[in-house]
């Protein structure tokens, strides 16, 4: 289908059916009982998911394929969302031309970093983009004010022209992004018993915009062009010996991967339009690398499987208090009860960040493929054991090796 | 010409401290080719190494005094530090009083014990994996001690003053006839940047340990024929990188008042000055970090940002990203590191 083999298009088929029924798999408890608070399928939440699987698919395109670890992602991002917000400042409220705009303006931004810092590879280039991304964190945040607006963040007046829309609506507020009439924030709820599934036209552009992401970046994994670039990752020296110059094709990635980045800004700017210079700083690019290390680098569906875990749990932790944990354990002995909950403690709520950092420290260090990886192993395992079952029955059948 | 001998000192100044976090990574960098990035981690833990060093010296005990009240006319509760009891008032005012000096015996030993943990327990599993998991993984350790840190000291910036007699300022140039004021505090630690520094190259440079450290630097393989342990010296030196940048970050409290994530800002700036002074370059990595200080300093004064808007903002990028693309080994760089 859609010029895919028949693995990459169950993928495919995996994560549409994922993203297009979320908000029925992210509430699974009903809207009264205790649980309800750890339903995700609400809006806000469900945006971010699939915004930062595009990111980390983006990511993915550069640094699973070809190994450039970029630590200045970020700023990308954050130019997608400034560019966006100005569209809406001046043209009007329709979605498609602030998007348009920040994946074009990224793409730029993307040539002409890449140009710079690809000229050097390794260590070299992480320091580079991660110099680029700070600079223009900082940037931002002085000089650039009259376009940035500095600590604020750009935020949308009732005096922007907006020469295509209405600077103002007729009750006086500032007109809400819309897609040709359509609300972003428009939602339908429907109510099934006691369950509430909330259905975004915010987050179904979203969605549909991630799934031809994916789709490109999975036909890109597959081109001769993601074939070239795996082998600049194994070794560009011999490439280079071939006669072969590799930067064009770095750089192609590194643009790439920009764009997909600015879309992802952009679209955060579509959803909520305002941008602050906190999109850019270099945590917000480790954040990405951690989603995609997390997921699998260099796997198709790591990134986007990354970045819903990171997204979803820290919504979970960060909502789980004290009081949640000693309902949970309230089946154990009293000591044991406070002696669990003190120990847990430092891991939920604020904390969430500690467990995310042991998290990704146990990943890089005894599963370097990421959750796709684990996947993998366990399957293999119970592949193996059925395998031995049967094995057994037909003889001697696996090689020492 | 006062305010240019003002913006030196400020740069001198701004350079010691990435400086001392620069030769700290550049040792471990040259001794182990590793690439840490939880070395602002290691300077923050020094910092909050002179916090908790205040915080035991200022336990203490209450005592109902009878002979006081307070404004309630209640007995006054008169809180008195332990070590002003078994030393008296005097002694044990100014042991509370040199908290962060004081500090500096303290935090040795201990940043000696945590670079030796963390290179035993952890960075040494890492040293034939390349080196983008080396960064992710001392990337992840560098969150996890941040939130830690986090976790029992708080999220706001804690006071840690300096000791009173360091405390004002001084004019520094009274004896050529000049009016440079500058904080005494700021001197201190500038020449305490050059002890140390001055220490390390020559410890180097005079010591048996020192030469076959270098020698290690030079040709790990062919040390480790001759059949001497050099595993284990360079456990050392990263156990005296730590602690170098430990020092940096107990002596910069009283600059600015610690947070967790003071050592995440330090981080990319003392990567820039790496890069700069040459992968792998001790002098290097010196020189770029009171050379990037200075130029920041200079950027920072009045005059040139009227000329150049924000130029103090990116003026140490901008220096970077110039160096790497012309002088792609930094400033003494040497040939055959990091060139993959």
């Amino acid at each position: 289908m859609f010029g895919l083999d028949k693995k990459d298009t169950s993928k495919l088929i995996i994560v549409a059916c994922l993203a297009l029924l979320a908000p029925f798999i992210l509430n699974p408890f009903p809207t009264d009982s205790a649980l309800a608070q750890f339903n995700a399928g609400y809006p806000d939440l469900m945006q971010r998911f699939v915004i930062f699987g595009i990111f980390a698919i983006g990511f993915n395109i550069l640094f699973g394929l070809t190994g450039y670890l970029s630590f200045g992602h970020a700023a990308f991002l954050g130019v997608g969302s400034y560019s966006a917000v100005w569209m809406f400042k001046l043209i009007g409220m329709n979605v498609i031309p602030a998007i348009v705009l920040s994946v074009i303006v990224a793409g730029l931004f993307a040539l002409l970093i890449g140009f710079v810092s690809l000229r050097r590879s390794g260590i070299y280039f992480s320091i580079l983009t991660l110099a680029f991304a700070q600079m223009s964190f900082n940037l931002a945040y002085s000089v650039l004010t009259p376009i940035t607006n500095g600590e604020t963040g750009l935020q949308l007046t009732l005096e922007d022209p907006r020469i295509l829309g209405v600077s103002a609506t007729a009750d006086g507020s500032i007109p809400v992004t819309n897609l040709f009439g359509l609300e972003m924030r428009s939602t339908f709820e429907m109510a099934v018993g006691p369950w509430a599934f909330q259905f975004n036209a915010g987050y179904y552009l979203c969605a549909l915009i991630m799934l031809a992401a994916f789709y490109l970046s999975i036909r890109i994994f597959r081109s001769p062009f993601g074939m070239m670039l795996r082998a600049v990752k194994s070794n560009q020296q011999r490439m280079n010996y071939t006669g072969l110059n590799t930067r064009p094709y770095t750089l192609a990635a590194f643009v790439i991967s920009g764009m997909y980045a600015g879309l992802a800004g952009g679209l955060m700017a579509s959803m909520d339009p305002l941008a602050g210079a906190e999109r850019m700083q270099w945590t917000a690019s480790g954040e990405v690398v951690l989603m995609t290390i997390l997921g699998g680098a260099g796997t198709l569906i790591g990134p986007v499987l990354g970045a819903g875990f990171i997204k979803y749990f820290e919504n979970i932790f960060s909502k789980i208090n004290d009081n949640v944990l000693h309902t949970w354990f309230s089946f154990l002995p009293d000591g044991m009860e406070d002696a669990v909950v003190f120990i847990i403690h430092p891991f939920i709520g604020k904390g969430w960040h500690l467990t995310l950092g042991i998290l990704f420290m146990l990943v890089v260090i005894f599963l370097p493929g990421g959750l796709v990886e684990g996947g993998q192993r366990i399957k293999g395992w119970l592949s193996r054991r059925k395998a031995k079952d049967g094995g057994k029955a037909a003889g001697e059948t696996n090689p020492a090796e | 010409m006062d305010a240019i001998l003002l913006q030196i000192l400020n740069g001198l100044d701004k350079g010691s401290a990435y400086a001392l976090i620069a030769l700290g990574l550049t040792l471990i960098f040259g001794t182990l080719g590793v690439v840490n990035f939880a070395h602002g981690a290691l300077f923050m833990i020094g910092a909050f190494c002179a916090v908790t060093l205040q915080r035991i010296l200022n336990l203490s005990f209450e005592l109902v005094d009878e002979t006081q009240t307070d404004f309630l006319g209640n007995p006054l509760k008169v809180k008195t530090p332990y070590v002003e009891a078994w030393f008296g008032p005097d002694i044990g005012g100014s042991i509370i009083d040199w908290a962060v000096p004081l500090a500096i015996l303290f935090a040795i030993p201990i940043m000696i014990g945590v670079g030796y943990v963390m290179e035993r327990g952890l960075i040494k599993h890492f040293y034939k994996r390349p080196h983008a998991d080396q960064i992710l993984v001392t990337f992840g350790l560098a969150i996890v001690l941040q939130e830690v840190v986090k976790y029992f000291y708080g999220a706001n910036p804690i006071q840690t003053p300096a000791p009173d007699a360091l405390n004002g300022v001084v004019n520094l140039g009274a004896a050529i006839g000049m009016d440079i004021v500058y904080p005494v505090w700021r001197v201190v630690y500038f020449f305490f940047a050059v002890l140390i520094i001055g220490g390390i190259f020559s410890f180097l440079q005079f010591t048996t340990f020192g030469m076959v450290v270098r020698a290690g630097m030079a040709d790990r393989e062919t040390v480790g024929l001759l059949g001497i342990n050099i595993d284990r010296r360079f456990t050392i030196m990263f156990g005296i990188a730590a602690a170098v940048a430990g020092l940096a970050g107990v002596m910069y409290t009283p600059i600015n008042s610690p947070n967790y994530h003071m050592g995440m800002d330090f981080l990319v700036l003392s990567f820039v000055v790496v890069v700069v002074g040459g992968m792998g370059s001790l002098p290097g990595a010196v020189l770029a970090g009171f050379l990037l200080g200075v130029l920041e300093s200079f950027a920072s004064m009045n005059e040139v940002k009227s000329l150049l808007p924000g130029i103090d903002q990116i003026i140490i990028y901008v220096v970077a990203i110039i160096i790497l693309l012309t002088r792609p080994r930094g400033l003494m760089g040497r040939k055959g590191v990091m060139e993959e």
